[in-house]
């Protein structure tokens, strides 16, 4: 099976990747670019035997910071 | 006084910050490999800059698990002297050890160069040396600076008196000018409540010597010595 892992940066925290991804658009002519934000993708190959719930506890502990950022976690076979 | 500084793979102000130690008066410095499971009978562990482990993931972030950080987070919370200089500040709030985050520097650039910090209390361990207001000229060298914490963990901090550093110009005022990466109230550094953790982003180490152009940095680690 495989897990998909999104971490994005928490909507109070300043993303100024983000705002320069949103700025460079513009000058490439896209008109009506809004709010950019850029987070991570983790693509994680599992076994079946994988426990979901310390799954999670890792999205929380090492793949992102509660602090700064939000996850979401899918598993798919 | 005994000082142990952390290296691990990709640390590179580990052997600043044992030339700086092991000159001053009454002191020694060694170095400890992150592997290692249990610490040397020490008085100050010292998290050192660097890029550990190549910031993958975020700066910190896997530093944090080291096999060394399970005695480092002992030895600190049962009031044992800790200090994180930038990359070890980021290793610091990863592990939890201090409040808050640091994130990308507001204009996305590395910035390299010296800054004027305040001291804001002389009212823990790392400042005891210098009256509340002195500006000390520190060098700073990061891309991910900016010290980001939410609202009630800022009220916190400021209730407890746990912002030690402040980022200002040369007559100490906190300006948004004087701001070099955006970090939340201009804060270069802060201490955990029970006041034996320090983080902070300038490099203390690298200005303790005229050489070097500055030895402001002197005043953090006499105060540890006083």
């Amino acid at each position: 099976m495989k897990a998909v892992v999104h971490v994005m940066p928490k909507l109070s925290v300043l993303d100024p990747q983000g705002a320069a991804v949103a700025q460079a658009m513009a000058h490439h002519g896209l008109a009506g670019v809004g709010r950019v934000r850029v987070g991570k993708l983790i693509e994680i190959e599992l076994s079946e035997s994988a426990d979901e719930a310390t799954l999670h506890t890792l999205c929380r502990e090492l793949l992102s910071n509660p602090v700064i950022e939000d996850y979401t976690l899918e598993i798919t076979a | 006084m005994k000082f142990a500084v952390l290296r691990f793979p990709g640390s590179n102000c580990d052997q600043d910050c044992l030339l700086a130690l092991n000159a001053l008066p009454n002191a020694s410095a060694e170095a400890v490999w992150h592997k290692d499971a249990a610490l040397p009978e020490c008085d100050v562990v010292v998290v050192p800059g660097g890029f550990s482990y190549g910031d993958y993931l975020r700066c910190g972030a896997i530093a944090r698990f080291s096999p060394i950080m399970q005695a480092v987070n002992e030895f600190a919370t049962s009031g044992g002297t800790v200090i994180g200089i930038c990359n070890g500040f980021q290793i610091l709030c990863e592990a939890g050890l201090l409040p808050g985050a640091l994130v990308r520097n507001r204009d996305l650039h590395f910035i390299c160069e010296h800054r004027d910090v305040r001291v804001e209390t002389p009212d823990s361990r790392f400042t005891r040396t210098a009256p509340a207001g002195t500006v000390l000229n520190l060098p700073i060298a990061h891309g991910e600076g900016c010290y980001f914490a939410d609202d009630a963990t800022m009220l916190e901090l400021k209730k407890n008196r746990q912002v030690l550093l402040r980022y200002c110009d040369s007559m100490g005022r906190t300006t948004d000018a004087a701001n070099p990466n955006g970090s939340r109230s201009n804060i270069a550094g802060i201490c955990n409540r029970e006041r034996n953790i320090f983080g902070l982003m300038p490099h203390p180490e690298r200005a303790c010597d005229p050489l070097l152009g500055s030895t402001d940095g002197l005043a953090i680690f006499e105060s540890l010595l006083a």
